[in-house]
């Protein structure tokens, strides 16, 4: 398999998993093209964002791309949250095979949803 | 590989490389061991050996036997009748003829994924220059009722094809009882090398060669043999024929076996195609909440090579033709895992995923935003 070391232990032990029951802002996005789906909770504070968890039904690399961008998001200020891309997510993780570039559109696509309101 | 069939292809790169088109004697020592594996592979399928064609695999059977047939009929009709589930082989190769102007019924299946053959007498027109159906489905195994299908063909008088490359070697496969005219089988199926396979051809088959040159495999199919690839390919074959009472019994179990003991240890499981006659070797799970390139990512980790029909891993990003014929939904197909047992499968093989794949299920479900533990 094409997948990076670094990917597969995000996908076998992915960090940020389960709910925020106070959550400030909540978003569920699929993937238009492949099904997978992933749920996104954000507690945010002054402009910051202070906890994030994630749960996702979906393949190894979105998977690791979720757990991965929500991982990202803690301590991140909402402004610059919003500026971060998909291709961003891949390339930390080693980059993704040509097949599998668009599960990392999920991440991105969550991230964007989940910080509408702020 | 078997070892047996190593063991027979080595002689023919060592000492026995002569071209077999040649008249000298190392030439005429390697076409009798041809001679040998032709009658091996006509013997699994109750052909005459003359019958037999070698090509480079299913894909180009199935390539030779549909093309060959569309092109010499054209001027009878140009109406095809296919199943929406066969191998992309003939799918792909049946789409590129619709492109050219011949017209394609695409047969439905059931849910366990078999045809009908009252759809297909009622299919039939006076156009009609070829039927191809599958055997046996390479990804939930499903068995066609093929002996009926090669009457209706016979009493319709149309060529009937049909892509042997799953049940060759796994179920017994006689062409004279089935009525089929033309016959896909692969070598590596059946634990013999890769790029060799052979057409059955019925004598008497007007079919234009797709491959022209030399007049190899009398006119069917030109180019210098595939040796060393034939020869191993007719002992595998030998030994698939003397396996099929034995070892398929046994595979059977197994796969029994490992079904058995996944839904006993995992909730919301369900095996497609099990109440229809299937391929002793062959599995086809879905599994609700989990994705299917997480459960073949995470098996792999753990030794074990199994296949998925999830769109996340297809290169086209569609949920297999094959699941969504049979009535399943993306979402359904997204969770499918397919199961290929062999011969050299071993009950602690199949043991191991039991007791593998429930955590790996445990574990994804978890993570899954839909997944409520009942």
């Amino acid at each position: 398999m094409a997948y990076s070391e670094k990917l597969l232990d995000y996908f076998q032990n992915p960090r940020c998993v389960g709910e925020i029951p106070d959550a400030h802002a909540i978003a569920e996005v699929s993937n238009p093209v492949c099904g997978d789906v992933m749920k996104l909770w954000v507690k945010v504070d002054d402009g910051r964002i202070q906890d994030a968890k994630f749960k996702a039904q979906g393949c190894s690399a979105a998977i690791a791309t979720s757990s991965y961008a929500t991982e990202m998001l803690i301590g991140m200020k909402v402004a610059e949250a919003r500026r971060i891309t998909r291709d961003q997510i891949a390339e930390a993780l080693g980059g993704l095979p040509a097949s599998k570039v668009h599960c990392s559109v999920l991440a991105s696509d969550a991230i964007k949803e989940v910080l509408k309101g702020f | 590989m078997r070892p047996e069939v190593v063991a027979a292809m080595m002689p023919v790169f060592t000492e026995h490389f002569g071209n077999a088109s040649s008249i000298h004697w190392f030439g005429q020592q390697a076409k009798a061991m041809m001679d040998d594996a032709r009658q091996q592979v006509a013997r699994l399928i109750n052909a005459e050996t003359a019958e037999v064609v070698f090509v480079s695999g299913g894909t180009e059977a199935d390539n030779l036997a549909i093309r060959g047939i569309a092109d010499s009929q054209r001027a009878k009709g140009r109406h095809i009748i296919t199943s929406r589930i066969e191998h992309h082989a003939v799918l792909h190769t049946c789409k590129d003829l619709e492109k050219q102007g011949y017209d394609v019924t695409w047969l439905p299946v059931s849910g366990d994924g078999l045809v009908d053959p009252e759809d297909l007498r009622k299919a039939i027109r006076p156009d009609t220059i070829l039927i191809t159906i599958m055997h046996a489905n390479n990804e939930i195994g499903t068995i066609q009722p093929l002996e009926e299908i090669g009457q209706i063909a016979e009493d319709a008088d149309v060529y009937f094809h049909s892509d042997g490359v799953q049940s060759t070697g796994k179920i017994p496969v006689d062409v004279r009882k089935l009525k089929v005219d033309l016959y896909s089988m692969s070598s590596h199926k059946i634990h013999g090398p890769k790029g060799v396979g052979a057409l059955f051809v019925r004598k008497g088959t007007i079919l234009k060669p797709t491959m022209t040159g030399g007049g190899h495999e009398r006119n069917r199919r030109s180019g210098t043999e595939n040796v060393a690839g034939i020869v191993g390919f007719g002992e595998a074959a030998r030994l698939a024929r003397e396996g099929l009472k034995t070892d398929m019994p046994r595979v059977a179990t197994l796969r029994d076996r490992l079904e058995a003991g996944l839904k006993s240890k995992i909730e919301l499981i369900h095996v497609n195609a099990r109440n229809a006659p299937r391929l002793p070797n062959t599995s086809n799970i879905m599994v609700d909440y989990a994705e299917g390139e997480g459960l073949v990512i995470s098996l792999d980790l753990k030794g074990v090579a199994v296949s998925t029909g999830s769109a996340c891993s297809s290169g086209s990003l569609e949920p297999s033709h094959v699941l969504t014929a049979i009535g399943k939904t993306p979402d359904e197909a997204h969770g499918s895992l397919r199961f290929s047992l062999s011969t050299m499968t071993t009950e602690e093989d199949v043991d191991y995923v039991v007791e593998t794949l429930p955590g790996i299920v445990e574990r994804l479900r978890e993570l899954s935003p839909y997944y409520k533990k009942v």
